[in-house]
């Protein structure tokens, strides 16, 4: 190596090297500063009764935000009990039924509509679905179901081009195999490439509840935001990311209210790690079987 | 061909038959009459036709699209092209093995009995006596019986060939597709399973792709030679090897080209 190369190749390591500094030290200062505030609002409103309790009140500076809770896991849930099959569906069908030229026009459709910015969705659901909510089910329309619909359509494009890879990704051997034994096509398709397909399966489910749990716009714009346990499936709510970004703007000036708010990114922080971590278990385990 | 041969030595009798993928045309009126209880090699330069041909017998072309077989394949005098035939039926009937060894990524028992389960058969204890039966028959009983429910995917090479050889014949078949089995395996292996063959040809018909012209001097009884989609010569494996009718025959297995 010349002395020139020498120098070059220094300089590239040293570059990448200041550059994956920088960007990690934000990261970990973003990290820090949520938990440093975050933790104010469990100090502030003792631990919990900030978690477990359920009142919001801005002028006796008390937060707690157990219905904040409740509202965003009932959307998330209630989404992926209706995405999940649907989605999976679509999956198996474009990747094993539908003819090529069905699949190639389908395929690139979806994996735009999974790159369509959320709060088009929440447009959409404002003007369409909440009027339509509040004249044939009643409520003022902005609802837990409209939110629930709105995710829906959010994550379904994100199950269906995620899942529908990962059963692609089956070699075509193990469906080979088990066809040559005189299985049928959707025997085939239940006991072997399902299966095989499991991990990609899953972290489809984990990315789509991510995407789901943390968001907020659209959901703000068709939930109501009200700080109420949900009742039924026409009541407004408000969930952790709704209620940030309803308060923000309040609560802007700091104090216990802003680290109420940084209390409920520190919830919502720990979801989403939660749900990471179980996908990359699932993902370890899923090389092994597989 | 042998027309005045006698019907009842006949497992599976190919007449006329053509193949397209699309427009292209791979197989060109193809006769063959495959004898039962007989090893039948299928030989020939790549791309000649040879696994499109074996896939013709359980309809393995099926999977693909396009895919288009015209002629009668009969086997024991019924058309399995015909309008009412049951594929998983016929598959149940025509096993395969594949060039690559591809047991499923489950474990070795359940390999084992995912035919028979699919095929209907709960009883349990049956379930475990028929893979016993055939994992003997595959000689690998002794190498697998402490650990059934160890991924399949664990075995050696060699060994999954043979365990994919018993998934088939656990399903009782009448015949046995083998494409080009040993082209992945080492000299032991492949010596394992020619003997195999020639043991389970006294219960079943095989019908082997191969490469390799020693092989089929050594097992077939029978041998096909494809050549850019016709069936140029078909005859008793001693009489294609000794007294070739074909020039490009005898040029095949002098090893001049191919
Ligand atoms: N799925 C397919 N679609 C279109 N053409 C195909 C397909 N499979 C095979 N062919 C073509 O059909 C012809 C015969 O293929 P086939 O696989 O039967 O040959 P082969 O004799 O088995 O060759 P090899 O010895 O290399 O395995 C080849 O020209 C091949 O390109
Ligand atoms: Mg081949």
């Amino acid at each position: 190596m010349s002395k020139h190369e020498q120098f070059s190749e220094k300089l590239g390591k040293s570059l990448i090297f200041i550059f994956a500094s920088i960007s990690l030290l934000i990261l970990l200062s973003i990290v820090f500063f949520i938990f440093r505030d975050g933790f104010l609002a469990f100090k502030e409103n003792g631990f919990f009764h900030f978690i477990f309790g359920h009142d919001w009140n801005v002028q006796d500076n008390t937060f707690s935000v157990l219905p904040l809770i409740v509202g965003s896991l009932v959307v998330t849930i209630g989404a992926l009990l209706f995405s999940v099959p649907i989605g999976f569906s679509c999956a198996v069908f474009l990747a094993e039924i539908a003819p090529e030229k069905v699949r190639n026009i389908v395929k690139p459709a979806i994996d735009i509509l999974v790159g369509i910015p959320s709060v088009v969705f929440g447009l959409l659901g404002m003007i369409l679905l909440v009027p339509y909510i509040r004249d044939h089910y009643g409520g003022p329309g902005l609802s837990i179901l409209a939110a629930i619909i709105v995710l829906i359509l959010m994550i379904l494009p994100t199950i269906i081009a995620q899942a529908e890879d990962s059963i692609r990704s089956v070699p075509s051997s193990f469906k080979n195999a088990s066809l040559a034994m005189g299985a049928t096509h959707l025997q085939t398709i239940w006991n072997v490439i399902l299966p095989c397909a499991k991990s990609g399966l899953v972290s489809s489910v984990m990315l789509a509840s991510g995407r789901a749990i943390g968001e907020a716009m659209a959901i703000y714009m068709v939930i109501g935001n009200t700080f109420t346990f949900p009742k039924s499936l026409i009541d407004p709510s408000r969930t952790l990311t709704s209620n940030i970004v309803g308060q923000i703007e309040e609560a802007a000036v700091g104090g216990t209210h802003l680290h109420a708010l940084f209390g409920c990114g520190l919830i919502l922080l720990f979801i989403v790690f939660i749900l990471n971590s179980y996908s990359f278990f699932i993902k370890r385990r899923g090389c092994r079987s597989c | 061909m042998k027309k005045n041969e006698n019907c009842d030595h006949i497992k599976l009798s190919v007449h006329h038959l053509d193949f397209f993928y699309g427009k292209k045309q791979v197989l060109r009126k193809i006769s063959m009459d495959i004898h039962k209880h007989s090893i039948t090699a299928l030989m020939g330069p790549s791309g000649c036709g040879k696994s499109t041909f074996l896939r013709v017998m359980n309809r393995m072309n099926d999977l693909i699209p396009e895919a288009r077989a015209i002629g009668t394949v009969l086997l024991d005098n019924e058309d399995i092209y015909g309008n009412n035939t049951d594929v998983v039926k016929l598959r149940q009937r025509v096993g395969m093995v594949f060039q690559q060894p591809n047991p499923l990524p489950k474990s070795i028992f359940d390999n084992m009995a995912y035919g028979l389960r699919i095929k209907g058969i709960k009883d349990k204890q049956k379930i475990a006596e028929l893979i016993e039966k055939s994992l003997k028959k595959t000689s690998l009983w002794g190498e697998v019986k402490d650990e059934l429910h160890k991924s399949a995917l664990s075995l050696s090479g060699g060994q999954q060939q043979r365990l994919c050889i018993a998934r088939a014949i656990v399903m009782e078949p009448e015949m046995i597709l083998m494409d080009e089995p040993c082209s992945a395996l080492d000299p032991i292996s492949t010596t394992k399973i020619e003997e195999l063959m020639k043991e389970l040809v006294d219960d079943y018909t095989i019908v082997i792709v191969t490469h390799n012209m020693q092989q089929a001097q050594r097992v077939s009884d029978w041998t096909g030679f494809f050549y850019m989609g016709d069936l140029l010569e078909f005859d008793k494996t001693k009489e294609i090897f000794h007294h070739p009718k074909e020039k490009k025959t005898q040029e095949y297995i002098e090893g001049r080209w191919g």
